[in-house]
């Protein structure tokens, strides 16, 4: 472990360019992704002429409103939240498949913005890559296993002859400990922990260091989650990896995170290291969450239910997006969108915190 | 004991007749829910929770089928009983909360319409009385401003609330048993926490007996007062709720409780089952779970496993059984 910390320490100094990092208290490395103000919205209007006659407004959905991170050479950070408030939207902003509305996203200290052909993107694509959901329609049926995994070699031109890439695939195979075998067959011949591994497989082929996988367990049972979050860490170990992580599940979060982001509507309420947000969580929505995890030790707490339902984001609340369902909210709540404040690690944007009354 | 179980299943078994033979997807299952009483069901996709809630209500689609086994409602044999009988019986006795909220509401009818039709089918209240039942039961399940709520469509609710509304319509005519299937798989954490509270104080209240079939242990541990887990069709693992998650006796709940993340619990690697479910077309021999089970030994390979009673809980394995013998042997 320590010995890996310091080869992590050492990359990154080699590669880091300056420039102050967002972590600076939580992590000694410099970050390898850095998100700054990053916000996506939709238009998600009725057409023209339908607005027109019925008399309806534009509707903007707000999916990701000013998002600010910082994740360090190594390790994970996890966004967590409610179903529709931004993490796969934030997932796809980081790895280049929507265009910001507003907002940069930093690799290396590299603006990806500033990138603009696909000549000059390249070289960054292929270090950073996607897992997603759902191993069943993230592959393609006709396609053998090997020819899936060296997609990426090909479409990168990382090598070019066959018999390298074969000999390439097998590895991967083994890496996510199946077996060189395997390339030929189709994915319809595996189980969906299988599969997962062939999506990790194909990740992993143009040697990127840093994986965007959303919810990459959530359609698999508990006990081959087990297996491929286990295969998870280990890759990180082996390779160096940096994840960013999404989850709706809090214990997996918990499992995997060396830092954690708490989304609501569009917005990070409150981020810090993994121990300190679950320890003791100083937002009210995440006080909210952490309550109510179901309780496994079955020590007979009460949970508290959380209140109400996340508002719609085409029309959100005034104020802290929050304040509807805050039992702390007060009329300043209500008026004024409470501005991100260090606490610990982390940061947190709430009145109450920093009017010391939470 | 002394009372009569509001739901009883013996030897239930259910299977798929196909061209290269018969799927058995329940093989042989018994079990019981008394009244006030949450029964969990749990285990991986596939391990046949779903087939077993449907079989019990008669609900099975073609070609699927009760193969064998017997159901009794509050101590009346149900599951030979044609078609109509069982239709009013599922009506009047029975309610039902799935996983997919809008599989049990009809998009046509405002929320009322369908509530008020459904108790004016199985009670003698009049319009005006069944509509007021309506309001308190949409007030019960916690729809705030139910008088407005009530004359809208399923798809002006969230997810949660439709859910809400799905237990308000099967709790509308007093159900005796209440069969909830995957009922909070598809909502946020902090709307299941919601709904698991109050399907479990409307049980309470109501004295209906509650089989949650769920594969999320966390809802189990919440709600659950007794859990039966299930393994390739088979019961692995009968008994009271804090036993079976604490001291799991089947080795397979034992793995299942390990590979589970815990908040608060820092471990660098979770317990790992090898393997897989098996497909019901490549179940093994004996015990199903021999191939990834640690602690297979000769006689699981050939010889299936029963239930075996250790003290409240009963285990489908054959390690007791040994203990039973050596036990015996020198007693
Ligand atoms: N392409 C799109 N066009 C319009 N609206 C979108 C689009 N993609 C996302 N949204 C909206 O943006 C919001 C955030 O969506 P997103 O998919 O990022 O949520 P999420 O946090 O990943 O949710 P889940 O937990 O359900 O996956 C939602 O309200 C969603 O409906
Ligand atoms: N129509 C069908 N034909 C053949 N097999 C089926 C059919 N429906 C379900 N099964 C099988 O029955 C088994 C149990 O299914 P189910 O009860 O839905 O599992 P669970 O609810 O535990 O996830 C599964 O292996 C499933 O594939
Ligand atoms: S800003 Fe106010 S409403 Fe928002 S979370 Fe803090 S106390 Fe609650
Ligand atoms: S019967 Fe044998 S294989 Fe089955 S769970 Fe018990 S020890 Fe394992
Ligand atoms: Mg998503
Ligand atoms: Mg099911």
């Amino acid at each position: 472990m320590a010995d890996f910390a310091a080869t992590a320490l050492d990359k990154s100094q080699n590669r880091q360019t300056g420039g102050a990092g967002a972590m600076e208290s939580g992590a000694a490395a410099q970050p390898l992704v850095r998100v700054e103000g990053l916000a996506k919205y939709f238009d998600v209007s009725p057409p023209l002429l339908t607005r027109v006659l019925e008399g309806q407004k534009k509707a903007i959905v707000r999916a990701v409103d000013g998002v600010s991170f910082a994740i360090p050479q190594g390790k994970t950070f996890s966004l967590v939240g409610e179903s529709g408030c931004g993490k796969s939207t934030v997932a796809r902003l980081v790895v280049g498949l929507y265009r910001p509305t507003r907002g940069h996203i930093e690799f290396e200290g590299t603006d990806l913005a500033s990138l603009r052909t696909r000549a000059q993107m390249a070289p960054l694509r292929k270090r950073l890559q996607m897992i997603f959901q759902d191993p069943y329609a993230s592959l393609n049926p006709r396609w053998r296993v090997a020819d899936i995994i060296a997609e990426p070699i090909r479409a990168h031109k990382l090598m070019d002859d066959d018999r390298g890439i074969l000999r390439r695939v097998g590895e991967l195979l083994e890496q996510v400990r199946l077996s060189p075998r395997d390339g030929e067959k189709f994915p319809h011949e595996f189980s969906g922990g299988q599969r997962q591994r062939i999506s990790i497989a194909r990740a992993l082929a143009s040697n990127p260091e840093f994986l965007v996988c959303d919810e990459p367990t959530s359609a698999l049972d508990v006990s081959v989650q087990a297996q491929i979050l286990n295969l998870m860490k280990d890759l990180q170990r082996e390779l160096g990896l940096t994840y960013l992580f999404i989850s709706h599940d809090l214990a997996v979060v918990y499992h995997i995170s060396d830092y954690v982001g708490v989304m609501y509507l569009g917005r990070l309420v409150e981020w810090g290291e993994a121990q300190q947000v679950f320890g003791s969580p100083r937002h009210p929505y995440t006080r909210m969450l952490m309550d109510a995890i179901p309780d496994l030790e079955m020590t007979g707490r009460q949970r508290i239910p959380v209140a109400g339902e996340v508002p719609s984001p085409i029309d959100p609340p005034s104020g802290c997006y929050f304040h509807p369902r805050c039992p702390f909210a007060n009329e300043r709540c209500s008026a004024e969108s409470p501005m991100a404040i260090p606490v610990g690690s982390g940061e947190v944007a709430c009145h109450g915190v920093e009017e010391g009354r939470i | 004991m002394a009372q009569t179980p509001v739901l009883e299943v013996r030897n239930l078994r259910v299977e798929f007749p196909t061209r290269k033979g018969t799927l058995v997807a329940v093989d042989d299952i018994s079990f019981h829910v008394n009244e006030g009483e949450v029964l969990g069901v749990v285990g991986e996709s596939g391990a046949g929770k779903s087939m077993t809630g449907t079989a019990v209500i008669n609900l099975l689609e073609p070609p699927g089928r009760i193969g064998g086994g017997e159901v009794y409602l509050d101590g009346r044999r149900i599951d030979n009983l044609p078609y109509e009988q069982m239709r009013r019986i599922r009506g009047r006795q029975i309610g039902m909360v799935f996983q997919d909220p809008l599989t049990s509401l009809n998009p046509l009818y405002t929320v009322g319409r369908q509530l008020i039709e459904t108790i004016r089918t199985h009670t003698d209240l009049s319009e005006q009385g069944a509509r007021k039942r309506a309001l308190e039961l949409l007030a019960e399940v916690g729809i705030p401003s139910a008088e407005r709520r009530i004359d809208q469509y399923p798809h002006q609710f969230s997810g949660g609330m439709r859910q809400r509304v799905v237990i308000a319509l099967a709790l509308c005519v007093n159900p005796r048993l209440v069969i909830a299937d995957e009922p909070t798989t598809a909502l946020d954490v902090s709307i299941q926490a919601q709904i698991i509270a109050l399907l479990k104080k409307l049980c309470h209240e109501h004295g209906a007996a509650v089989m949650l079939i769920t594969h999320d242990m966390g809802v189990i541990a919440e709600t659950a007062d007794r859990v039966a887990v299930m393994y390739a069709g088979r019961l692995a693992e009968v008994g009271p709720v804090q036993q079976v998650i604490q001291q799991a006796k089947h080795p397979y709940t034992e793995g299942l409780m390990g590979s589970i993340p815990k908040v608060g619990h820092h471990t660098d690697r979770l317990a790992q089952i090898e393997g897989s479910m098996p497909r019901l077309t490549e179940i093994p021999n004996g015990c199903a779970y021999h191939p990834r089970c640690p602690k297979a030994f000769a006689r699981c390979f050939a010889e299936r496993p029963d239930l075996i009673t250790q003290g409240a809980t009963d285990v489908s394995c054959w390690l007791y059984d040994e203990e039973l013998q050596r036990v015996e042997a020198h007693g």
